[in-house]
């Protein structure tokens, strides 16, 4: 055993920060702070959903539909955020090559994908009411819609590799790409809808009409999701670092069967 | 093909992120030929693949001269609509030879020149895939069973071919249960066979929680 | 690589459909169209721009998986990789042989699909060249998805879902340009978007497309 750590000794001068992405080490963590999220995560949602949903006021041109923002915006920002988790935890994975980082990527993708569905649904039920309409091309919606597509792009390449590390690698060169086009895309989408809906665009940015009475619940919406995805991601990576070790393990019984 | 020699120093190689081999250490020189022993399933394919530098090694050291290799396994490679001459000198443009006659004629192939390699039996499609060695001009030869479904007259054909690669400052590296009747040093794998029980020597400490 | 392009080129005219099956599938997108949305001209035209550059991109993603596929099943792969072409060059040149075999037919063959949509002269020609810009970068996003999955069994329908989404821009800037031009608008931005999509897709994708080849390859 201490003739096996030999060929590691140049990379036990990490610093202090990698170790995390150690799984023991995270294994360790995440099972100390996940009681504390999982608490964390149900009180900042529920103050946030409740004093939105039945403290704050009807706003006059709004009606009650309004407080669907208390779901809708939050989970949008989450949707973004999801895959920008994933873009850096692929680098990582592609540069460091911690397998804990691929593993919270693959975990974080269908936390990512029900997010951008959640803010898709809510904002069809919001439009309707609001625009006479439960859909319509404006490039936000459509961008959302992209990166629906996005997300079931990467899952389906996880899902459709066996070997784990080849899939973290394909997974992890498909997100950095990925990333590239869904800016573009971005781009693309608010460029190719200008002629169409000349300035009656559904703008999104309501955070700028909203007193603060709205914004204050709002806050603590968004701190909700946040640490809902958190806390989800946790348990996700958590389930998949002990399929990784179940894999490993039925490998080295295979190896020594052989 | 001054300074040919290939040196493999405490190397480990691992199949589906699992090392199958480890500690693995040997050196091939100008005008050797080692023989690659050990069972089916024991690494050989893997041990030749990372030498050839289609998969990382675990661990450890491989050393050899730049584009050395020539690396041929059980797939050959070739294109079943073009002809035996056009497959062979694909191959020796994209190693930037041009001569492909003393191969076509080592491998006793001229008759079969024209014929669609589609067309040919195994072993006939077995020396076109063998006979591409000699196209690529490289001096370190790694082989993967190369005498899978040749006749006595084809493993005596590969027998000289081989025999004046080496001759000519040449070395290979050939996984093969059969005797070639080469003048050959044999390794055997078995004894490098890893420890499926010990703690992960995968080159990343990240992995132990993984073992 | 000049041979390489060589053999890819061969190896396309003699298996036959190489050069034709894109451009059979275009032409019946083509002539499916009227028959679903009706034979006014005035609509046909109008939707033509879009409609032929989804048809190009559908051919196009139709041969995508022969790309590498078959040169992985043969073992070609592996020897590519261990010969003194850089992986990046066998990339490059496997992807402008599927353009060479694909996507030029339908540049070629669009001004006259244009026909059978009621298109005017400005129609063939904006038609013809954003196709001519455009499609290139179709065949290198095309070849990084085909790298992606040449290690799958069956990676056919995953190519299409990874790869549809990344021709989104393509798609958008190159029916936005033909649109543009065939209604005599300014249509310097998209056009020029376009040709940087197409730029930056081959000058840097062969290097994602590689690595994942590489990947696959372990």
């Amino acid at each position: 055993m201490p003739e096996m750590h030999r060929t590691k000794q140049a990379r036990d001068r990490y610093n202090f920060l990698w170790e995390w992405a150690n799984p023991v080490k995270f294994m360790w963590f995440s099972g100390l702070a996940l009681p504390w999220l999982v608490a964390a995560t149900v009180l900042t949602m529920a103050i946030g959903l409740i004093w939105g949903f039945f403290f704050t006021p009807e706003a006059a041109n709004f009606g009650s539909s309004v407080k669907i923002i208390y779901v809708h915006v939050p989970s949008a920002f989450m949707a973004i955020s999801a895959w920008f988790m994933m873009l850096v935890a692929s680098l990582i994975w592609l540069i460091r090559r911690h397998h804990v980082s691929a593993l919270a990527a693959k975990a974080a993708a269908p936390v990512g994908t029900v997010m951008t569905v959640i803010a898709l649904i809510t904002g069809a039920i919001w439009g309707e009411p609001m625009w006479g309409t439960y859909w319509a091309w404006d490039p936000r919606l459509t961008s959302f819609l992209i990166l629906f597509l996005f997300y079931l792009g990467y899952m389906a390449l996880w899902g459709a590799i066996e070997d784990p590390d080849t899939a973290a690698d394909l997974t992890s060169v498909l997100a950095v790409v990925g990333s590239v086009f869904a800016f573009l895309s971005r781009y693309a989408v608010n460029f190719w809808n200008q002629g169409l809906h000349q300035g009656a665009t559904l703008s999104l940015d309501q955070e700028e009409n909203i007193a603060n009475v709205y914004w204050l619940p709002l806050l603590f919406a968004m701190a909700g999701f946040g640490l809902l995805f958190v806390t989800l991601v946790f348990i996700r990576t958590r389930t998949e670092i002990r399929k990784r070790r179940t894999h490993a393990l039925e490998l080295r019984e295979r190896m020594a069967d052989a | 093909m001054s300074a040919v020699e290939l040196t493999v120093t405490d190397l480990a190689v691992a199949r589906g992120g699992v090392a199958v081999l480890e500690g693995l250490g040997f050196r091939l020189k100008a005008g050797q030929v080692l023989v690659l022993r050990g069972p089916n399933g024991s690494g050989k394919t893997t041990l030749l693949r990372t030498l050839a530098g289609l998969q990382p090694p675990m661990a450890g050291e491989i050393s050899l001269p730049p584009e050395a290799i020539a690396y041929g396994a059980h797939a050959d490679g070739l294109k079943g609509t073009l002809t035996v001459a056009e497959n062979l000198a694909f191959w020796a443009r994209i190693h930037g030879t041009h001569e492909i006659e003393p191969a076509l004629a080592d491998f006793n192939l001229q008759a079969l020149r024209n014929r669609a390699a589609h067309s040919l039996s195994a072993g006939q499609k077995r020396r076109l895939g063998l006979a591409r060695l000699l196209v690529t001009g490289r001096p370190i030869w790694l082989l993967d069973e190369p005498t899978v479904s040749l006749d006595q007259a084809s493993v005596a054909l590969f027998a000289t071919a081989v025999r004046a690669h080496v001759a000519g400052g040449g070395a290979a590296l050939i996984a093969t249960h059969i005797d070639l009747g080469l003048d050959a040093d044999i390794f055997d794998v078995g004894p490098f066979k890893a420890d499926p029980q010990a703690p992960s020597r995968t080159p990343s400490a990240f992995d132990e929680a993984f073992a | 690589m000049i041979a390489l392009l060589a053999r890819d080129l061969r190896l396309a005219i003699r298996a036959g459909g190489g050069f034709g099956l894109g451009l059979a599938f275009f032409l019946i997108v083509s002539v499916l169209v009227p028959f679903a949305v009706g034979p006014e001209a005035e609509v046909l035209a109008r939707i033509a721009p879009g409609i032929l550059w989804v048809g190009a991109l559908l051919a196009c993603l139709l041969s995508l998986d022969r790309i590498f596929q078959l040169d992985f099943e043969d073992g070609s792969l592996d020897l590519l990789a261990t010969a003194p072409i850089p992986m990046e060059g066998t990339v490059a040149v496997k992807a402008l042989a599927h353009w060479i075999t694909t996507g030029l037919p339908l540049v070629a063959a669009a001004p006259v699909f244009g026909a059978l949509m009621s298109l005017d002269e400005r129609g063939y020609w904006w038609i013809f060249v954003t196709l001519l810009i455009g499609t290139p970068a179709l065949s290198m996003i095309g070849a990084f998805g085909a790298a992606l999955t040449v290690g799958l069994k069956r990676g056919g329908l995953l190519l299409s879902l990874l790869v549809l989404p990344l021709y989104i821009p393509t798609l958008i800037f190159g029916a936005e340009a033909a649109t543009r031009g065939i209604g005599g608008f300014d249509n310097t931005t998209p056009l020029l978007m376009l040709a940087g999509i197409t730029a930056a897709a081959v000058a840097l994708l062969p290097f994602a497309a590689s690595a994942a080849i590489r990947i696959n390859l372990r």
